[in-house]
């Protein structure tokens, strides 16, 4: 009996206490149900990724997906550099920064109203263009959607990538640049030629992040413009919605295995940025 | 002079972000007559222009005393919000905070590649998963009940991360002598552990909150029955015809994110930049 006991209380206190209830609940809400959808998407051997990839709504998802990144993300990248640029050794740095990552903290469904007054085609947005002269754009209904999106992405996101980029430019050792003074620099060349190489590992994470962080946009897309938005703004998520709609298991199947596969090569290019363990 | 008219610009950009904010927040008190002679356009009731007047001209709280006592269905909803927050962080605290200790402070067999996992789950979007979670919880009858959301989301990887960093800032030699002094692993963990990595804890508490009380597409797939729904999504569903209530309900929504977030801001900005840059 003491024996039992003893052998008990080994057991209980165990490190594996620390790593087990997690583990246990990643394997069984993620990995085991991500290994049934990976087996579901052989169920006729490659013919899923077959129909998945010939589907036209699956092209047109990938292609406004990746056109999204390709163009919102230099677009955030730069200006928020520009915009970190300015904020960094400001001494209004901790209220600019408040108001730039306010955004982040308000819930997307909380606009809707706002973002429609914006974009409608008699919206607000359109009367101040037509102050410059420009016509009347139809922001939810017509290609301009895409840049809808575009602006709703920056708005949101522009704090977050701001941070990081002061963050970065506070790791710069000051005497560095200081020494490119002494040496008749002007500040232009400090940034251009001290500042700017030194963060070139902090460029690619942002990148990364901001990439992940722009698949977030479905739920202004969504929330706004409902589940069959205008062409240009029909996205891989809204896709995956709609298949999970019309319970298409298969086609989902093997699409969410071909995205997981470039998720992952994403994520280990990034751990690698991230310099792994220590 | 140059870098004047830069500054300013960045004010300007400043107000430009916080505008919509602004006009839902005024936006709230203007009388249902206002609001529908300025959404006409939007609403379909009229044709002509939005026209929005940033300051309301007979502000009212009439919108928020009909929300308040006489939509009932208001109350549901926002707890619906507050349960499904209130648990998915608390389970996140139990679950999380010991596993992050574990990947920073013991060494065992397979670390680097359960972790390599961890960080993965992590970056996957909610598409990916979208499936392999329904069927699971469809597997467990748990679909259409509130712990289909509350569940997954508790064992977030995302939580797990951001405390491995701050614990990994803990030093060596204070575990070390801890242990040397004869304290067991859970009593250098509650006495070492957890007071010196509680800003990566209250990083996770406070990013977490702002995603989760912003949850879209979880509660969108598993729940159908619209009186379980969270506030993120019976918002948009409230009728236009009713602006002034629709506008009301945002604004009760969004200060509890605004409170959160000004008071953890020094989190956030540590949780963002954790997220984001190797120590």
């Amino acid at each position: 009996m003491v024996k039992l006991s003893r052998r008990w209380t080994c057991i209980w206190r165990s490190k594996i206490w620390f790593l087990l209830p997690g583990l246990v609940g990643v394997t069984v809400f993620a990995l085991l149900p991500f290994a049934d959808m990976a087996i579901r998407s052989f169920s006729n051997g490659i013919g899923n990724y077959r129909t998945v990839s010939g589907n036209g709504a699956f092209q047109l998802a990938v292609c406004n997906t990746l056109r999204f990144a390709g163009i919102g993300i230099p677009i955030l990248l730069v200006f928020s550099f520009f915009v970190a640029l300015g904020i960094y050794k400001s001494k209004w740095m901790r209220f600019l920064k408040s108001i730039y990552l306010l955004p982040m903290a308000v819930p997307t469904a909380v606009l809707v109203l706002i973002w429609k007054a914006f974009f409608h085609k008699a919206g607000l947005f359109n009367q101040l263009l037509a102050v410059f002269g420009i016509r009347e754009i139809d922001w939810l209904g017509s290609e301009a959607a895409f840049w809808t999106l575009i602006i709703s992405y920056i708005w949101k996101n522009l704090g977050y990538t701001v941070v990081l980029w002061i963050a970065g430019m506070m790791s710069v050792p000051e005497s560095l640049a200081e020494a490119a003074r002494v040496d008749g620099a002007t500040e232009r060349q400090c940034v251009r030629y001290v500042v700017l190489p030194q963060l070139k590992p902090v460029f690619y994470t942002i990148t990364m992040l901001s990439f992940l962080n722009s698949f977030k946009v479905f739920r202004e897309a969504y929330l706004v413009a409902g589940a069959y938005p205008q062409k240009s703004m029909y996205l891989l998520q809204h896709l995956f919605q709609n298949w999970f709609t019309n319970l298409e298991i298969d086609k989902m199947a093997a699409a969410g295995v071909l995205l997981a596969v470039f998720f992952v090569g994403c994520s280990l290019a990034l751990q690698r940025l991230w310099g792994g363990m220590n | 002079m140059r870098m004047k008219v830069f500054r300013g610009m960045l004010f300007l950009i400043g107000i430009v972000i916080c505008l919509p904010v602004l006009a839902l927040a005024l936006g709230a008190l203007k009388s249902e007559r206002e609001l529908s002679d300025a959404l006409g356009a939007v609403i379909g009731a009229s044709g002509g222009k939005v026209s929005w007047h940033l300051l309301p001209f007979y502000p009212t709280g009439e919108h928020f005393w009909e929300l308040l006592f006489y939509t009932p269905e208001f109350f549901t909803v926002f707890w619906n919000s507050v349960k499904i927050v209130g648990c998915i962080l608390l389970g996140q605290m139990l679950v999380a905070i010991p596993a992050a200790w574990a990947f920073a402070k013991f060494s065992f067999r397979g670390r680097g590649a359960l972790y390599t996992v961890y960080v993965i789950l992590m970056l996957l979007p909610f598409s990916v998963m979208l499936l392999p979670s329904y069927l699971a919880l469809h597997g467990m009858r748990l679909l259409d009940t509130h712990l289909a959301v509350i569940l997954p989301a508790v064992f977030s990887t995302f939580p797990v991360f951001l405390m491995y960093r701050s614990f990994c800032a803990v030093p060596k030699e204070l575990y070390e002598a801890a242990k040397i002094d004869g304290a067991g692993e859970w009593q250098i963990f509650f006495r070492v552990g957890l007071p010196l990595g509680s800003p990566g804890i209250l990083s996770a508490l406070v990013l977490g909150f702002l995603e989760y009380w912003n949850m879209v597409e979880q509660p969108l797939a598993f729940l159908p029955t619209a009186s379980k729904w969270p506030l993120s999504l019976y918002l948009p569903e409230i009728d236009l015809q009713r602006a002034g209530m629709a506008l009301a309900a945002s604004v009760i929504t969004l200060i509890p994110a605004v409170f959160v977030f000004f008071m953890g801001q020094d989190y956030l900005e540590r949780g963002i930049v954790s997220s984001g840059m190797k120590e």
